[in-house]
Formats: structure tokens, sequence, C-alpha cells
């Protein structure tokens, strides 16, 4: 673990995407846990919409509280959305990947077609209407978004099972016996863990902009609480008065994807046995 | 210079420093018109690195020739150093004065292209002429190089020919330009043994009838006896070895020739086959196949319906003895690996029955080892973790016995102590298939099923792994089925043979008798092709009749064909 983090980190653009992704987890961490300069919902009606000082590094918004706390706070609830999204997305993926490549057949059918059906959907769109359904919040959140990237997962990880499972180590293992459970965690999710770590990483990018799109029409996140895209769309009719009141949370956000985007690049370098010997 | 090429002390590096990393270590040689010149070697002795640095292609593959000269003299009798040669000089001398051929024909084509359009491009590049010509031209270079019915075989794309159909194509492609030199890379490497006897037939024709020069690099140095002039044998980048070919073979100078002269398995008509462990009373079967048949269903039609069968196996019977190896010999597409794998439980058959002798410590009495250690090896488990997963299989726990079970037979197939913490890939291929061989036996077995387990391997030390089986054998009195296609190693290993032959038995028998004694057609047209050092200077005929197909309508049967008896044991199918 330790000598695939010095990879990382030997790696050119891997270093910022690391040193960026790093930054953005502290601050949400931060922010979590509430140490943070300012209560993030406590008003200040005396210092509203006032530019960046050193009292507000990012300044203030209409309602007087601290930017800079309210983005540490957003930044967790954005990245707690997506990760635990993606999480889902990658475990469901995952499982159904397999299976669908293992068992072949009418399932493989089944899976695949339905996962092309949710593919066939605008991402936001399919977030849209699975929120309409349950109801704006974090959960319904995390749950569209899941939903979303399911079948990206799920493609990303039967091609290669497909040839993984006729692979001469899987009728080596068969003719022991292995059971269908070892030869499907042992031999073929064993080896996929390297096209998963890069998809997931990117995943991760992609959706943090979903997030933000669903907080920014007001399906993520609710107000009073922050959230990146929630931010994004309250500074929208104070652009010309305010402008760090947008640019914060868009720089911050476009940050947070580059970064993922540039590990993403790093890790499959690294994880590619043929890039790996050219970068050694 | 007198001849047609002449190369002084050649070095070839590769990458950014080819100084430093040199790969070829000054070469010198001649070659004559209508001359053939074996280079032989084995993977990574430069063999290759040497012969794609005449025509130049080294420098597409990141390498730069450091030193030396290639003096060519090509067909207008101007002499050139082609190790100083432009690209643009080159692009004229390839093909037209130079030609080459591959080690696999099936990469070597376009395969969205027919095989008559490539043909017809090459006349067309080289001699100028218009469409209807080089159609024309394309016919008569298939017919050339023995393609029957050659005027429907140009409109075939390449996936619709069988390697040896291909490599002829290669071959044809090859002489459009009427090179002056041909350069062979491993041509027959990737084919079929009787195939590979009509591709060395066709060379040797085609030396006769023109006056091309030729270098034929191969890793085989029984493989060349039938044809070559002269022989070069290259070890680490240098030049151990070379002289007329009678004189190296017979009166080999240098210890890395011996070396390969008596290491190498070579087929000597069974007069090497093994006299140990002859069957005799008291011996346990440890196998027994009864009327075995695989067959896959083929589907064809907009509804897939199923149309047919491709019969696999059809009534393969056999008996295996504890402590005996039975050789499967066949070609491929002939099914020997499909009556192992249905063995195993890895395919379903049809019908027949596959009794054991008894069920083995842990019930699982069958182990296989497979062709290629990199492939049966999953690259992201220790090695301790391989070793286990045999014995987790069958419920067991990895406890201090188990490591200890571990570490013996890691040591007992020579590979080194701690090996148990590394990867499949810090070893060589021979340690990994060392691996694969102590990974089958940790459960004990009684048979052991070795498919095509030595062929991936260089020969020396295919060699030592065949000694390391014997060993075991006799250690643990196991019973091999010994799947090949290589009747060298199997006059080697095997106290039986069965020859397989379109999914049938067509002999079986004691390998001596067998290999000796032939009595089917079909194991006497096996033998006849199998190159041999005692095989001097005599070309192979060309046969062009193809194999049949094994595709059958549904509920189709075969006709009992009777036995017939050849002595003791000894039994193959009567002939019509």
């Amino acid at each position: 673990m330790m000598e695939f983090l010095r990879d990382i980190a030997r790696h050119p653009s891997g270093r910022i995407g690391l040193i960026i992704v790093v930054a953005f987890v502290l601050a949400g961490a931060l922010g979590e846990a509430g140490v943070t300069p300012y209560g993030p919902l406590v008003q200040d009606r005396i210092a509203r919409l006032q530019a960046p000082s050193a009292a507000h590094w990012f300044g203030t918004d209409l309602f007087g509280r601290d930017v800079l706390s309210r983005l540490m706070v957003g930044i967790s609830q954005s990245f707690i959305v997506s990760f635990s999204s993606v999480g889902v997305a990658s475990a469901a993926g995952t499982l159904l990947g397999l299976s669908a490549a293992w068992y072949g057949g009418l399932w493989d059918g089944i899976v695949m077609r339905f996962m092309d059906v949710l593919l066939a959907f605008p991402a936001i769109l399919l977030a849209l209407l699975i929120i309409a359904i349950f109801g704006p919040s974090g959960w319904t959140s995390i749950l569209a978004i899941a939903i979303v990237y399911t079948p990206i997962f799920t493609r990303v990880v039967r091609g290669p099972a497909l040839s993984l499972k006729h692979r001469d180590f899987v009728d080596a293992a068969r003719t022991f016996g292995s059971s269908r459970r070892y030869i499907m965690s042992r031999h073929l999710a064993l080896n996929l863990v390297a096209p998963l770590t890069v998809q997931i990483t990117l995943a991760l990018a992609w959706a943090l902009v979903t997030e933000a799109g669903l907080s920014f029409l007001g399906l993520g996140t609710q107000p009073p609480n922050a959230s990146l895209g929630l931010m994004l769309s309250d500074a929208r009719n104070l652009m010309e008065m305010a402008p760090w009141l947008l640019l914060v949370p868009a720089i911050a956000l476009m940050l947070a994807v580059l970064g993922f985007n540039l590990l993403g690049d790093a890790l499959r370098d690294i994880l590619d046995p043929k890039t790996r010997r050219a970068l050694a | 210079m007198t001849g047609l090429l002449s190369v002084r002390d050649l070095r070839v590096g590769f990458g950014a420093h080819p100084e430093d990393n040199e790969v070829v270590h000054g070469v010198s040689f001649d070659l004559g018109p209508g001359e053939t010149l074996a280079i032989v070697g084995e993977s990574g002795s430069g063999k290759s690195v040497t012969a794609m640095a005449i025509n130049r292609l080294v420098d597409f593959g990141g390498g730069r020739i450091t030193g030396g000269q290639i003096e060519f003299a090509a067909g207008d009798g101007s002499v050139s150093d082609l190790a100083r040669a432009e690209e643009n000089m080159l692009e004229t001398i390839r093909g037209r004065e130079i030609g080459m051929i591959f080690q696999e024909p099936m990469t070597s084509l376009n395969p969205v292209l027919t095989v008559g359009t490539q043909i017809e491009e090459v006349f067309r590049l080289q001699h100028g002429m218009t469409r209807a010509d080089a159609r024309i031209a394309a016919r008569e270079a298939l017919e050339r190089v023995r393609i029957p019915d050659a005027a429907r075989r140009l409109t075939y794309a390449p996936h619709q020919l069988s390697g040896g159909m291909l490599q002829r194509v290669m071959i044809a492609i090859a002489l459009a330009g009427n090179p002056r030199l041909l350069i062979a890379d491993e041509p027959t490497t990737a084919l079929d043994v009787t195939i590979q006897a009509q591709i060395l037939g066709l060379l040797a024709e085609l030396k006769r009838d023109t006056d091309t020069g030729m270098i034929f690099i191969t890793h085989d140095i029984g493989l060349v006896a039938g044809f070559a002039d002269r022989v070069m044998v290259m070890q680490e980048g240098r030049v151990v070895e070379q002289g007329p070919l009678d004189r190296v073979l017979d009166a080999p100078e240098h210890p890395y020739t011996r070396h390969l002269l008596e290491a190498v398995p070579h087929f000597s008509d069974g007069k090497s086959a093994r006299r140990d462990g002859a069957r005799g009373g008291g011996a346990r079967t440890a196998l027994d196949v009864e009327g075995l048949s695989v067959r896959f269903p083929v589907r064809s039609g907009l509804l897939k319906r199923h149309s047919g069968n491709v019969h696999a196996v059809e009534g393969v019977s056999f008996d295996l003895m504890r402590g005996e190896t039975l050789g499967i010999v066949g070609e491929s597409g002939s099914g020997k690996s499909t009556t192992a794998r249905a063995i195993l439980g890895l395919e379903t058959p049809a019908r027949g029955r596959i009794e054991t002798g008894d069920a083995g410590e842990a019930g699982r009495p069958v182990q296989m080892v497979f062709q290629n250690p990199n492939a049966s090896l999953n690259p992201r488990l220790t090695v301790e973790q391989i070793l286990a997963e045999p014995y987790i299989a069958v419920g067991r726990r990895i406890d201090a016995d188990a490591r200890a079970r571990m570490a013996g037979l890691l040591e007992r197939v020579e590979l080194p102590q701690g090996s148990l913490a590394r990867y499949p890939h810090e070893f060589s291929g021979g340690q990994r298939q060392r691996l694969c061989i102590a990974r089958a036996l940790m459960l004990n077995p009684s048979v052991l099923v070795l498919d095509e387990a030595v062929s991936a391997l260089d020969v020396s030390v295919q060699a030592r792994v065949l000694d390391l089986l014997v060993d075991l054998q006799k250690e643990f009195h196991l019973a091999y089925l010994f799947v090949t296609h290589d009747m060298a190693v199997v006059e080697r290993i095997a106290h039986r043979i069965a020859v397989v032959f379109a999914g049938q038995i067509v002999e079986i028998g004691p390998t001596a008798e067998v290999l000796a004694n032939p009595r089917h057609s079909y194991t006497r047209q096996l033998i006849a092709a199998v190159p041999s050092l005692e095989r001097r200077h005599s070309a192979f005929s060309v046969d062009t009749s193809a194999i049949p197909s094994l595709v059958r309508p549904v509920g189709w049967e075969p006709a009992p064909v009777p036995w017939a008896e050849a002595g003791a044991d000894h039994r193959f199918r009567a002939e019509g």
C-alpha cells in the first residue's frame, strides 16, 4: 500500500491529483467535524456580502454567512454523496457484471439489456426521475447517482471477466474443484482491481458534478445546509454584486474534478503493467 | 565479395543507448546464391535480431545497428552496404530483393482484405502491373506454392484459410518480388508437424528451382538437417559455431552446439523409447476411459437452429496403469486436448465412461498441468496462495502440515527456497511450469494429465522438465496422460502411445512398437513428417490433401471401424 502511494507520488500528474484530492478530503473532514472558522449556518446581518478579507478569506454571502465555512461543509456534503454513491454503484456493478459474465446466457441477456436501458437515459434526467419518485434528500441523491453509474461499472467488469473466465488458471481452479465463490473472488475479482480502481476514481469526479447539478436544481441537499451545487445556485443572482460567491464553489468543483481525473490517469498508468515498465 | 550477402562484425543494440544495450555482438557470415543458411539458437540468442538487421526491419522495433557491414549484391550487380543505407533505398530492397516470412501467418495478413487483393497489391507495387495482369500473376503465385483450387482461394479472407495455407500465401507474397534473398523467421513453429513438412518441402523445392538464397531461423536444430547447406549456432548474441551442415551436426566443436544436439530430444523412430516400467503383473489401473465422445453443437441460421455437431472426440477408449505414461499424439484440431479436458470434467462428454482406479486422497485423483504456465497461474496471487488453492478447494485448512507439504514439493520440483512469498512473474518460464507441477501434486493425485506441458518451454529447459517428470513419476508412482504434438518429446516420456486423428484413436500400442512399426497410414504420415538429425538433405514431399471436416448433421453416428491387431498390445484401425 505504501509502495502504491509512492508510485502515485512519483507520477507527475498523479502527484498533483493526489495533493488536490487529499486537500479536499481534509477540508471536507474538518467541515464535517465542525472545525470551521465560523458556524456554517451562523448569520451575521452586519457583515453581509463582504468581499474576501483577512476575517473572511472567501467573503460572506447574502445572509452574512462565512463562505469558507460553508465551502468546507459543502465539500464534505458533496464528497459524502459522491463517495457513497460510487461505492454502492461499484459494488452493485461488480456483482452484476461478474455474475453476468460467469453465468452467461439468459441472465447475462437480462442484466445487460437492463443496463443498456439505464445507459440510454441522460444521467441527470434519470437522477431527476428517481428523485421525483422518492422526494429530494441527501439519501435519494446517493441512490439516484448510484443507479446512474451502476451500468458503467457493470460494463467495465463484465468485459474483462468474460476473458478472465476462459483463462487457464480458472480452468485449473475448476480441476481442483474450487467453489464458484472462490473462483469469482480470487481469480476474477482480484484481477479486476486495476480497471475498477481507475474507473472508481473517474466516477468520483462525475458523481461530484452530478451531485452539484442535482443540488443546483434544488433536488439534492436542501437549504439552509450547504453543498457546492446549492452555493452555486444561491450565487446565481448575486453574480455581479459578489462574484466570489460564484467563483469560490465553481473553482472548488473544478479543482476537485481535475484532481480525480489526474489521479485516475496516473492510476491507469501505474496499474497497467505495460506502461508501468515504461515509467520505471 | 563473391556471394550474395556478406555480413561482417554486425552489432545491434536497443533503446536510447544502443551501444550499452547490445544484443548482437559482432556476427559475421557469408551467403551465396541458392544457398541456405540456418541460424539456430534459443530465445534471446539474437538470431531474429540478426536476420531483421539485414533488411533493417530492426529499425522499426527500436533497434539500431551500432557497427559492422552488411554487403548485399542486388540483382543489377551493384553491391551496397545495407547497414548504412537510407530508408528510401531500403524500401526498394525490401520485398524486391529481400523477401521475408514470419512465424505467425495469421497476424501477418490483413484480416479484412481477401488473400487475392493482398497478393495482387504486391505485384502492382513491385512490378507496376495492371489490375488484370496482377490477378493472373496472383493466381500463378498461389499455384507455385501448391495451393489447390487457386482461383477460388484468391477470393477468401485470411480467416477462411488454415494456418498451413496462410503460410503458403505468405511465401507466395514473399516470392512475388522474385527476391534474391529470402529470410524465414521460424516459419513453421506455429504449424502442425505434417504441415511443417509440407512447407519445408515447398521451400526446398523453390530453392532448387530458383536461385534464391535463404536464411532460415529456428530454435530446433533437428529441423534444419533436411535442407540447410550451412548452420550457424548463436548464443547470447554471439556466433558460437558455424560451418557446413554435416560438419556441425556430426562433429560439433563448441560445447553449446553439443548441448543443443544432446539435450534437445530428437526423434529416432522409437529407438530412444523408455524401457522402464513396462506393463507387468500386479500393476493397478489408474484410469480407464471407455467410448468417450465429446460433441459441440453447431448453430446456424437466423433462429440459431441446432444444425449439426462437431464430433471433436469420437469413441475414444484406453486404460492407464499406475506408474505408466500414455502419450496422446495428434495435430491441432484432432481432439487430443478435448479428450484431456473431458477427463478433468472441463468438457461434458456426450457419452462414455471415465473411471479412476482409486478415489485419491481428496476425491480428486486426476490433476492437470496446462500448456502455458503464464496463463495457468493467477498473476495476482503469491506462490503460497497458488499452492493453497487445491487444499482450500477440498475444504482443508492451511495449517503447519499444509505449509510443510508446500515447502517439500517446492524443494522437490527444484524451486529456490523462499519462493512461497513471491509472485509468478518473478520466475522464469521453466520455473513457472515446475510451480504448476507442484500445484497439481498438492492433493497427491494418481493421474497427472499433461496437456502440451513442455511445448511452451525453450528446448534445453524442456529436457530438464521432462527429466523431473520422469523422476516424480517413479517417486510417487504417478500415471501420466501426456498430450502433445511433438513426436520427439513423446518418444522420450511415453511407455505407450495413442495416435489421434479427427477425433478418433487410429493406433495405440507400446511406444517403441508404434514408432518403429507404424501400421495406420496416418501414423506413418505423421512419423514421415517429423524432422530428424538422421534425415539429411532429403526434401519432404508436398501433400495437398485436406483434413476431413468434423461437422456432422444432428443424429449422425460414425460407422464402427474394426480394430486390427499388430502384435501384443498394439492395435490400429483397419483401413478400407
